[in-house]
C-alpha cells in the first residue's frame, strides 16, 4: 500500500545541508502494524512525516494505493491527508477550543459529512476510546491521556487506509500508554494499517513489524512472532 | 453553503465563544473607539457649523425668508405679499420684520464737552412681539430684563454684541455701548430722527444677525423710521411639519414674489463662506476617519497577526488534518468582521441611543456655535461599511500570511 523508493529528506541552513533521510525503500502492506524505532535524531519521524505527507521529501518517491505522491498539488496532497489518514501526534494536537467531540467531528464536517451524522459518527469513536461520557469537555478539561484518546478517536472517527502514530505515548503515564496501546491493538484486530514511531521496545513489541533506523537509513526489519 | 465557509463558519463561532473575555472586550472596545472616531469627529466637526445654521434658522430666518431686493428700500407692496402668505396652507406662522441702520449712543448725560460720544452702529428693527417670539422664539434669549410686549413705548431691546460687557472686543472702528443695563437710557438716531429709549432687555445669542441688532415695537418703529405705507423689509416664514422650505419657495417666485423681493429657504440664505467652511470641516473629518481606519486595521492586523501566529501550531496541525487554507482563512476573517460589527453595533447604540440625543439636548458651547452631533444615517452606515471592509482585510492578511506556511513547520513550530 505504502512504497518508498530512495526516499531521502535534507534540510537546509545557509551553506550546509543536513541529510536525515539517505535513500529509504520501504513497503507497508494493508493492514500491518509497523513500529518505526531508533535513536534520536535516527530520522524515523521524518520518514514518518514523508510518509504522511505532512511534509515534502528532497528525493526519491513515496507510492500510496499506487498514486505516485511527488506529482500532487498541495490540495491533492491535503484531501489526501484528509481522506486517507489519520493522525496521532505526541503533544495530541488537539484544539484548545473545541470539545473533544467537536475535535473529532471536525474532519468528517470538511469531508462533508452532515452534521448530525459527523457528530453521531465522532461520539462513537469517543465512546469506543472509552470517553462516552467526556464529549462536552474541552482539552484542558482532559488529563494527558483522555486527550490523547480523544486524539486517537479524531484520527480513525473517518476510518482512514492509515494511521501514522508519532511516539503516542512518549508523555503519558505508564497506565495511559498502556491503555493507548491496547486501542492501537484493538484497531489493528480489526484490520486498521498503523505506522508509529517509538522510542519505547515494550510498546514497539505489540506491532506487527519493527523497522529499526539509524542515520537516515533502515537498518532492521524484523517481524514479530505474537 | 459552501463547505469551507461552514468549516470557516464552525471554527470562527468557536473560537470566539472561548476566546479570553478580556481579549475580546479589548478588541471590541478598539472596535468601539475607531468607529466614534469615524462617526464622531466628523459629526462635531460639522456639527460645530451645523449648530450655527440651524441656529439662525431658528432664530432669523426661520424655514423661508422673503427680503428687501439689494436695490430697493424695502419689500415693495408688502401688504400684497402678506396677504398671498395668508394663503399658503404650508406656513404656519411668519414675522414681518421693518429694518434701518441706525446708531445707539450710551452715557450722553454724562460725557464732557471734549469726550468722544460712545455710540454703536446698530441694525434696527420693528417687530410684532408676538409673531416674532411665535417664528424665533426670539424671547428665550432674553439674558437680562425682560421681551418686548405689544404695548411699550420707548422700550428697546439690545443685542449683546452692541454691549462691551457682553462683547469686549477692542477692534479698531467697532465700538460697542458702555454701562447699559436694565433701565439705562439710550439715543437711537435713524437718518436725522434722535429718540431716547429705555433699555428693556438685553438678549445674547451666538447669531450675529441677532446680538448685533436693537429691537422695538414694529408701530412705534414705523414712526421712527416714517414709514406708514405697510412696506417691510424682511419676512420669516416658519412652515408647518410637512411642508419643504423649497416648496414654498417655489410656490412664492411661481407667483412673482421675486420680482419684488429676495426669496430664499434657510439653506440658500447661507452665506457662501458658511457653506465652504461646511464642507472644508466635512474633508477635515474625512481626513481624520480615513487615519482612524487606518489604525483601526493595523490594530486588527496586529491582533490577528499575533492571534494567528500563537495558534500557528494549531493552524498547522488543522491543515495537517486535511482542513483547507482557505477555511482557516474564513474562519479569521469571520472572527474580524464580527469584532468590527460587534464594534459598530456599540457604537451606533452609543451615538443615536446616547450622544446624539445628549448633545442635541446639551449643545457644545463653542464660541460662535451651539454644536451638535451631526450623524447622518446614510453616512454612518458607508462608515460601517467602510470599517467592516478594511477589518476583513486586516484580519485576512496576516490570516494568509502564517497559513501559506510549510504545514510541518507550523506542526513543530520550525522557522
Amino acid at each position: 500500500m505504502i512504497e518508498t523508493k530512495n526516499l531521502q529528506r535534507s534540510f537546509k541552513n545557509g551553506d550546509v545541508e543536513t541529510r536525515v533521510l539517505k535513500g529509504i525503500d520501504f513497503t507497508a502492506g494493508d493492514g500491518e502494524f509497523i513500529a518505526i524505532m531508533g535513536r534520536s535524531g535516527a530520522g524515523k519521524s521524518t520518514f514518518l512525516y514523508q510518509m504522511s505527507l505532512l511534509d515534502e521529501p528532497t528525493g526519491g518517491e513515496i507510492k500510496i494505493d499506487g498514486h505516485n505522491t511527488h506529482t500532487m498539488s498541495e490540495n491533492e496532497r491535503m484531501k489526501f491527508r484528509l481522506n486517507m489518514f489519520g493522525y496521532v501526534f505526541q503533544d495530541y494536537a488537539l484544539l484548545p477550543e473545541l470539545t473533544a467531540l467537536e475535535n473529532v467531528a471536525l474532519p468528517l464536517l470538511m469531508q462533508n459529512h452532515p452534521k448530525k451524522s459527523a457528530y453521531a459518527q465522532a461520539a462513537a469513536a469517543l465512546e469506543g476510546a472509552g470517553l462516552g461520557s467526556r464529549l462536552h469537555n474541552l482539552p484542558s478539561q482532559l488529563s494527558g491521556g483522555e486527550q490523547q484518546r480523544v486524539s486517537i478517536s479524531r484520527a480513525i472517527a473517518h476510518k482512514p487506509k492509515i494511521l501514522f502514530a508519532d511516539e503516542p505515548t512518549a508523555n503519558l503515564d505508564n497506565e495511559s500508554s498502556r491503555g493507548i496501546m491496547e486501542i492501537f491493538q484493538g484497531l489493528h484486530k480489526h484490520g486498521q494499517t498503523i505506522i508509529m514511531v517509538t522510542h519505547e521496545e515494550e510498546y514497539a513489541k505489540l506491532a506487527g513489524k519493527i523497522v529499526q533506523m539509524d542515520d537516515g537509513k533502515i537498518i532492521s526489519e524484523v517481524k514479530n512472532r505474537g | 453553503m459552501p463547505l469551507n465557509i461552514r468549516i470557516g463558519f464552525f471554527l470562527a463561532f468557536r473560537a470566539l465563544r472561548r476566546a479570553s473575555l478580556w481579549t475580546t472586550g479589548l478588541i471590541i472596545g478598539v472596535m468601539v473607539l475607531t468607529f466614534l472616531n469615524l462617526v464622531v469627529v466628523s459629526g462635531i466637526l460639522v456639527g460645530l457649523l451645523q449648530g450655527a445654521v440651524d441656529a439662525v434658522r431658528t432664530q432669523y430666518t426661520s424655514d423661508v425668508i422673503i427680503s428687501s431686493l439689494s436695490d430697493k428700500k424695502y419689500i415693495e407692496n408688502s401688504p400684497n405679499l402678506i396677504s398671498l402668505i395668508d394663503t399658503l396652507p404650508q406656513v404656519s406662522v411668519y414675522t414681518a420684520r421693518y429694518r434701518e441702520a441706525g446708531v445707539l449712543e450710551a452715557n450722553y448725560k454724562t460725557r464732557k464737552e471734549t469726550d468722544k460720544p460712545n455710540t454703536a452702529s446698530a441694525v434696527l428693527v420693528g417687530i410684532n412681539p408676538v409673531s416674532e417670539q411665535a417664528v424665533t422664539g426670539i424671547a428665550g434669549s432674553i439674558v437680562e430684563g425682560e421681551f418686548l410686549s405689544p404695548g411699550d413705548y420707548d422700550k428697546v431691546v439690545v443685542g449683546g454684541y452692541l454691549l462691551k460687557q457682553y462683547f469686549p472686543v477692542e477692534t479698531p472702528g467697532f465700538t460697542t455701548l458702555e454701562n447699559v443695563r436694565i433701565g439705562t437710557k439710550i439715543r437711537m438716531t435713524v437718518g436725522s430722527v434722535v429718540r431716547e429709549v429705555t433699555v428693556k432687555g438685553i438678549l445674547k445669542s451666538k447669531v450675529d444677525e441677532v446680538s448685533m441688532r436693537a429691537y422695538m415695537v414694529d408701530s412705534q418703529f414705523r414712526s421712527l423710521i416714517g414709514r406708514n405705507d405697510g412696506n417691510v423689509d424682511e419676512i420669516a416664514l416658519k412652515l408647518s411639519a410637512d411642508a419643504t422650505p423649497e416648496s414654498v419657495r417655489d410656490a412664492l417666485l411661481a407667483r412673482g414674489v421675486g420680482e419684488r423681493a429676495k426669496v430664499q429657504t434657510y439653506d440658500d440664505a447661507q452665506p457662501k463662506f458658511l457653506k465652504d467652511i461646511i464642507a472644508t470641516f466635512n474633508m477635515l473629518g474625512t481626513a481624520f476617519s480615513s487615519i482612524g481606519l487606518v489604525v483601526a486595521s493595523i490594530t486588527i492586523f496586529i491582533v490577528v497577526f499575533i492571534n494567528a501566529i500563537t495558534r500557528r501550531k494549531f493552524i498547522g496541525i488543522l491543515k495537517g488534518i486535511g482542513i483547507t487554507g482557505r477555511a482557516i482563512e474564513i474562519s479569521y476573517i469571520f472572527q474580524s468582521v464580527f469584532y468590527a460589527l460587534v464594534g459598530s453595533g456599540l457604537g451606533l447604540a452609543l451615538v443615536y441611543g446616547f450622544l446624539v440625543p445628549f448633545v442635541a439636548a446639551h449643545p457644545i458651547d463653542f464660541p460662535f456655535s451651539d454644536g451638535i452631533l451631526v450623524a447622518p444615517l446614510d453616512s454612518t452606515f458607508f462608515r460601517v461599511g467602510l470599517l467592516v471592509f478594511s477589518t476583513l482585510i486586516a484580519g485576512y492578511i496576516p490570516a494568509r500570511m502564517i497559513i501559506r506556511k510549510n504545514t510541518l513547520d507550523s506542526i513543530l513550530g520550525r522557522n
